[in-house]
């Protein structure tokens, strides 16, 4: 019951929080309620046992795409410009592609269910498995570094890239402005 | 920023805790929520946040760009490499059984194999969240007094 008030609590949160970013036109004010949406989010992830994920989006998406977004902010506009189209094609979009993912999801099994293909395929195997082979108190873990280490380090790898693209995009002209900074503070 | 005494002070108390905390997290990852990732964003956000309040260049002479880039191929080096050194032992590429001292008991290499990469992970994260903050952060004018 208490969990059934605070989804409820969260949802409504979440709701106003998007009809917000929607209407203001404010940027800074945007990518601080994008922040809160997230915030929410991991609340909701905590509500569904799911801490780990909760974790990750409370310091990536609250935490370090705010400021990346901010930072971005300081080099454009404040203020977003008002639409000049019509904006019946978007919503009409925004319509069908919502309707028909939440038709998608009547089929999907219910949440938490016994039966759902999460819980048929190599889940079991890893959970039966796992005391005799890692056994570290936190399953998640286990199961993502040892049993899916291959995927684990794939996913390092696509951090190390765009780590690595994001430096080379930005890289010549962080040196020039370092010089250029280097020069004003020698004139000082 | 040299008037946001409030800010600059905060700061200071907030961020060993911020860095401790992270710590925590990468190596508590095995007992409770978290591991390499989340520790490698937080500690990149005590970094963050040093460059936030005290300006780029500061944070450029506390952690050298060039450490960072290094930083970055490092953690995937000691994943990857992790899995090198096991198929020297004579197992399976990433197969943490090869760390075990005692071969009846192959859950010690286990924990000894995932927490050198979790290090490794949260090296990478962390190398490459201050890095792309730092890119951006260089491009954008300091923050002056006035705009606040």
């Amino acid at each position: 019951m208490s969990i059934l008030l605070i989804d409820i609590a969260l949802f409504s949160f979440l709701l106003l929080t998007a009809f917000a970013i929607v209407r203001l036109r404010n940027l800074f004010a945007v990518i601080m309620l994008t922040s809160v949406f997230s915030l929410l989010s991991a609340g909701l992830f905590v509500t569904l046992d799911a801490v780990d994920v909760a974790f990750t989006e409370a310091a990536v998406g609250a935490g370090i795409s705010t400021v990346l977004m901010l930072g971005t902010l300081g080099i454009t506009a404040h203020d977003e410009k008002p639409a000049t189209r019509s904006a019946l094609l978007p919503m009409l979009v925004v319509f069908i592609t919502g309707g028909a993912l939440i038709y998608g999801t009547m089929d999907m099994p219910a949440f938490g269910s016994a039966d759902a293909p999460i819980h048929q395929h190599v889940a079991p195997e890893y959970i039966e498995r796992y005391p005799h082979d890692i056994d570290m108190p936190n399953i998640v873990t286990g199961i993502l570094s040892s049993y899916r280490g291959f995927d684990t380090l794939g996913e390092t790898a696509v951090v190390f890239t765009a780590g690595i693209a994001v430096i080379l995009l930005l890289h010549r002209s962080t040196l020039g402005r370092r010089r250029r900074e280097d020069e004003e503070e020698d004139d000082i | 920023m040299h008037h946001h005494l409030i800010l600059r002070i905060v700061s200071k108390f907030l961020i060993p805790p911020i860095l401790l905390y992270a710590l925590y997290v990468q190596f508590h990852g095995d007992f409770g929520p978290g591991g390499g990732f989340q520790a490698g964003v937080i500690f990149a956000v005590g970094f963050i946040l040093y460059g936030l309040v005290y300006g780029v260049s500061h944070l450029r002479r506390a952690l050298p760009p060039t450490l960072v880039r290094a930083l970055t191929a490092l953690g995937v080096l000691i994943y990857a490499g992790t899995g090198v050194v096991s198929m020297f032992l004579g197992f399976d590429y990433l197969d943490y059984n090869a760390f075990a001292s005692d071969p009846a008991h192959p859950s010690q290499g286990q924990h000894i194999g995932i927490i050198i990469i979790e290090f490794g992970v949260g090296l990478t994260v962390f190398a490459v969240m201050t890095a792309i903050f730092m890119a951006f952060a260089s491009r954008a004018p300091e923050i002056k007094d006035t705009d606040w």
